[in-house]
């Protein structure tokens, strides 16, 4: 294995393989996620959701599912508790603001909410429900030439656009140009645990159980919407069945359960169904991306130009930032990007992993394997011919970049100096064989966190972090980072997460949770370790540090900040079919310090899964004519099951980044970048057919052979 | 006469009696979650979907969202809540803890007791889509990568755990060929050594 990155004391824990802590928990069936923890006198809300795209509810008739057994409540917009507008992490959320009024944006909508006793009742009412409404007419059909189609404003997730240079004139003088249009569908991220949340009044205060990637950010959006003191609201998420970006945000489940517990004044427990979290949960664009490429003979670009397209709803802007990645991957004279997007009427998307560049990377990764082949090159050296030097937008230097060491690891591992670079040589019977690589990169960014660290009188030590363990290994790898700043044994620390009391912190999002609590967790070890030197013993209830990272996090210098990667594939096309079957993958990273090995493997693998997946299978798809999906459950939205993911190896090279105290950079998102453009370069090298169009369908393989190439 | 929609029955659970009176529209998974307090088994899809609410009924692998519970009345049920033994792990828990064959946990339980099946089904020498050779006399296939993979194929996994997943199947199935009951069982010690040598390639 390549050396690990990072300066490891000794006696550290960082950088060694743990098995998870709560792996005892889930192999035997007691962890609990939110939908899991029993409350006496529990009520079950069910949501009913639109069934129309466009248009006002114009009754919702309650009484007779009143008279049903076992119903409590109909909520719906006349009758529902008013929900303050207030802005949150990201400004106002629409999406949240639910049975406040008639307007319907999109199918999905939550109209109302039966409570009953039992969830079989409330099942049974809600479906019994009749709700009427005037019917307007809906545009769902999304393209790039859509006349809708508008360049939104800057905003803090997003900058529209960048340029320099004369993109035309970098063309022109071009010798080798690439001018393709590249589409992605609609994905959906289905963690597999449905988002659940329940609520409950507890002597004055609002408790809460949810699924979500950050309770303190929850907490406050609660406390705002429903005019609560801070303090008085306690959101928990102790075990999470995944999120993906989709509980990255206060949804519509948490937001129904506290209106019910209101009315009701009971526990009530809301789960969506696996149908409904397709509607109300977020979702990736889809997106229509074109790539230019102005080149020389030698490869060295002239001109980059990369526009992207992406959908959003009526009610809300949401922008998947495609364009992003070249601005960090490669430079030109002529260099720009850009975004559009346009408001239909369909569910609000959001943040999916790797949201922008998973398929930003794919149209540029695709785009850059058409131009090594047009240049006669090997897709690694045009690569390596173009490694920009500074940041290709910004200036700013690199606070480290080993992409190219990345390749150099990676080609050695997977073969690919043996590698015939004609397209269609390879055939074993009524297989054809290719393969593909392609360049991964994702933001490594830091938010402000709160950490308290106890030194217990017993000599042990407490860390408490509104962290969030999604199935990352959080949980894990902060016990490490804990033991190495206190310099203690782990068995000496209890790391507590997911708790709201414990105050703010970075949400378990954007690759930047660990970084980001592993920053707060050190400050206050280190602040514990300076008040411990002093003499004293410790006092029964313990000596407490806390720290906020704010201000340091402020001070950081301004530097390109990155993990990056290389991703390799090998596929094996059935010529008769059109079946794809991925028969290896090989990632290798530059990402940083690795805090787990054992864990920051599986979620690199996890990662790379999710590309192999949106690569050949995933797509949401909607009827044009009711602008509903016509797959929205796990057997018509496939993700990749067991029997289509081959070996996947995962690895990483040295990646010092002496600038931050941490080291860290992130896993979550890295994986999947470039993933699905390694697979479509392959099947192109197995086949001779370029696939632009994700996923590579077996239709979609048979009808581009049929027409030759 | 009223129609009645609720049934007194009794669910023998991991070796335990629960009497206990249901809706009639209540389904197995949830009469164990919502019923039982047992709520290691999990509902991905409540629709037979993605297997994450796999549990073993009279010894094989059901998915329990689409069990009614009155039709599991007198059935032996095993939930992950049954599958160690006490304070000792099943061979399956103790890999995927050791190998990370989860990341979540959402799956993982459907996951394992689907995983002990699949190496039982293996052993009776049940083959799978992807058996080269399904003659009687042929014997088990060698419970390779593929077959692990085809035979795991019912439980999703958002995460992507599959990899981990196949090598802590492959890692229980070798445990349980050295388990010396296993060896008995399946006669012959070459077929036993060969399927060894599979799992781990
Ligand atoms: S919950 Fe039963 S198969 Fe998904
Ligand atoms: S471990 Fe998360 S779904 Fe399998």
């Amino acid at each position: 294995m390549t050396a690990m990155t990072g300066t490891v004391a000794a006696a550290g824990t960082v950088g060694a393989s743990r098995t998870r802590m709560e792996g005892r928990a889930k192999v035997t069936g007691a962890a609990r996620y939110a939908g899991e923890i029993p409350f006496a006198d529990l009520a079950h809300g069910w949501l009913v959701a639109s069934t129309i795209a466009r248009g006002r509810v114009r009754s919702v008739e309650s009484a007779p599912v009143l008279a049903m057994p076992g119903v409590l409540a109909v909520l719906h917009h006349q009758n529902a508790p008013r929900l303050e507008e207030f802005a949150g992490m990201l400004g106002p959320d629409p999406t949240i603001q639910i049975l406040q009024n008639d307007r319907v944006p999109h199918v999905g909508w939550p109209v109302a909410l039966v409570v009953a006793e039992t969830s079989e009742q409330a099942r049974e009412a809600a479906d019994a429900l009749v709700i009427r409404y005037d019917q307007e007419p809906h545009d769902i059909a999304f393209s790039a030439q859509h006349p809708g189609m508008y360049t939104p404003d800057d905003s803090p997730l997003l900058v529209t656009e960048t340029g320099k240079g004369d993109i035309e004139a970098g063309l022109a003088a071009s010798a080798v140009v690439v001018d393709e249009e590249y589409t992605t569908p609609e994905e959906h991220h289905n963690a597999m645990e449905p988002h659940a949340a329940m609520a409950r009044w507890d002597s004055g205060r609002l408790e809460v159980v949810d699924s979500n990637q950050g309770p303190f950010a929850v907490a406050q959006d609660l406390a705002k919407m429903f005019s609560l003191d801070l303090a008085s609201v306690r959101v928990r998420s102790e075990h999470v069945g995944g999120a993906f970006g989709s509980k990255g945000l206060t949804r519509p489940p948490v937001v129904l359960a506290v209106m019910a517990a209101i009315v009701t004044d009971r526990p009530v427990r809301v789960v969506l169904t696996r149908r409904q979290m397709f509607s109300v949960v977020g979702y990736r664009s889809p997106t229509a991306q074109r790539v230019r490429l102005g080149a020389d003979t030698d490869g060295r670009l002239r001109a980059f130009d990369h526009q992207a397209a992406s959908l959003t709803s009526t009610i809300h802007e949401f922008v998947e930032s495609s364009a992003g990645i070249g601005r960090v991957m490669y430079d030109a004279d002529a260099h720009h990007t850009s975004h559009r997007v346009v408001r239909l009427d369909v569910p609000t998307p959001s943040w999916m992993r790797a949201p922008g560049e998973a398929p930003g990377s794919f149209a540029l990764e695709s785009a850059i394997d058409e131009l090594a082949h047009k240049c006669g090159m090997d897709p690694i050296a045009l690569r390596a011919r173009n490694e920009p030097a500074v940041g290709p937008v910004s200036g700013l230097p690199f606070s480290s970049r080993n992409v190219l060491g990345c390749f150099e690891e990676g080609a050695r591992r997977f073969g690919w100096a043996d590698r015939d670079p004609r397209p269609g040589a390879a055939r074993e019977g009524r297989w054809l064989l290719g393969t593909g690589t392609a360049a991964a990169t994702y933001p490594a960014r830091v938010a402000p966190s709160t950490a308290a660290v106890t030194a217990e009188a017993d000599g042990t030590f407490t860390v408490r972090i509104t962290a969030v363990d999604l199935g990352t290994g959080a949980r894990t790898a902060l016990t490490q980072i804990a033991a190495d700043a206190l310099e203690v044994e782990l068995d000496r620390i209890q790391v507590k997460i997911a708790d709201s009391d414990f105050g703010q912190a970075m949400i378990a999002g954007g690759s930047m949770g660990t970084r980001s609590w592993a920053l707060a967790i050190t400050a206050a070890a280190t602040e514990l370790r300076a008040q411990l030197a002093l003499p004293g013993d410790i006092p029964s209830d313990g000596i407490t540090a806390r720290s906020d990272t704010a201000e340091a996090i402020g001070a950081l210098a301004r530097q390109e900040r990155h993990s990056f990667g290389a991703q390799f594939a090998e596929v094996a096309v059935d010529v008769t079919t059109g079946e794809v079957r991925v028969r290896r993958m090989l990632g290798i990273f530059a990402a940083g310090r690795v805090v787990n090995p054992l864990t920051a493997r599986s979620q690199l693998i996890g990662g790379m899964t999710w590309g192999l997946s949106m690569a050949l299978h995933e797509e949401a798809i909607r009827d044009q004519a009711s602008g509903a999906h016509v797959n929205a459950d796990l057997a018509g939205y496939h993700f990749a099951s067991n029997a289509d993911v081959p070996v996947i190896e995962v690895d990483w090279v040295d990646d010092p980044d002496t600038h931050d105290p941490t080291g860290i950079k992130g896993l979550g998102e890295i994986g999947i970048v470039g993933a699905a453009a390694a697979i479509a370069n392959a099947v192109w090298h197995a086949t001779g057919v370029r696939h632009r169009d994700l996923p590579i369908r077996p239709d979609r393989v048979l009808l581009a052979g049929s027409r030759g190439c | 006469m009223a129609l009645s929609t609720s049934t007194t029955i009794t669910l023998a659970i991991n070796g335990e009696k629960h009497t206990l009176p249901v809706d009639n529209r209540t389904t197995l998974l949830d009469a164990l979650r919502e019923r039982l307090d047992l709520t290691g088994t999990k509902k991905g899809c409540d629709q037979g979907q993605c297997g994450a609410c796999t549990v073993l009924l009279d010894g094989r692998r059901v998915i329990s969202c689409l069990q009614l519970a009155v039709a599991a009345e007198g059935r032996a049920v095993t939930t992950i809540e049954g599958v160690a033994d006490g304070e000792l792990l099943h061979p399956v828990q103790q890999a995927f803890i050791e190998l990370d064959g989860y990341q979540c946990g959402y799956c993982t339980p459907g996951q394992i007791c689907s995983a002990i099946a699949v190496i039982e089904e293996h052993a009776a020498g049940w083959p799978s889509a992807v058996t080269a050779d399904i003659r009687p006399e042929a014997g088990p296939p060698p419970l390779d990568a593929d077959e692990i993979r085809e035979r795991m194929s019912g439980n999703l996994c958002r995460c992507g755990a599959y990899v981990s997943i196949v090598r802590a199947v492959a890692q229980a199935a070798e445990a349980a060929w050295q388990a010396p009951e296993r060896q008995d069982s399946r006669g012959g010690s070459d077929a036993a050594a060969s399927a060894r040598t599979a799992a781990t390639a």
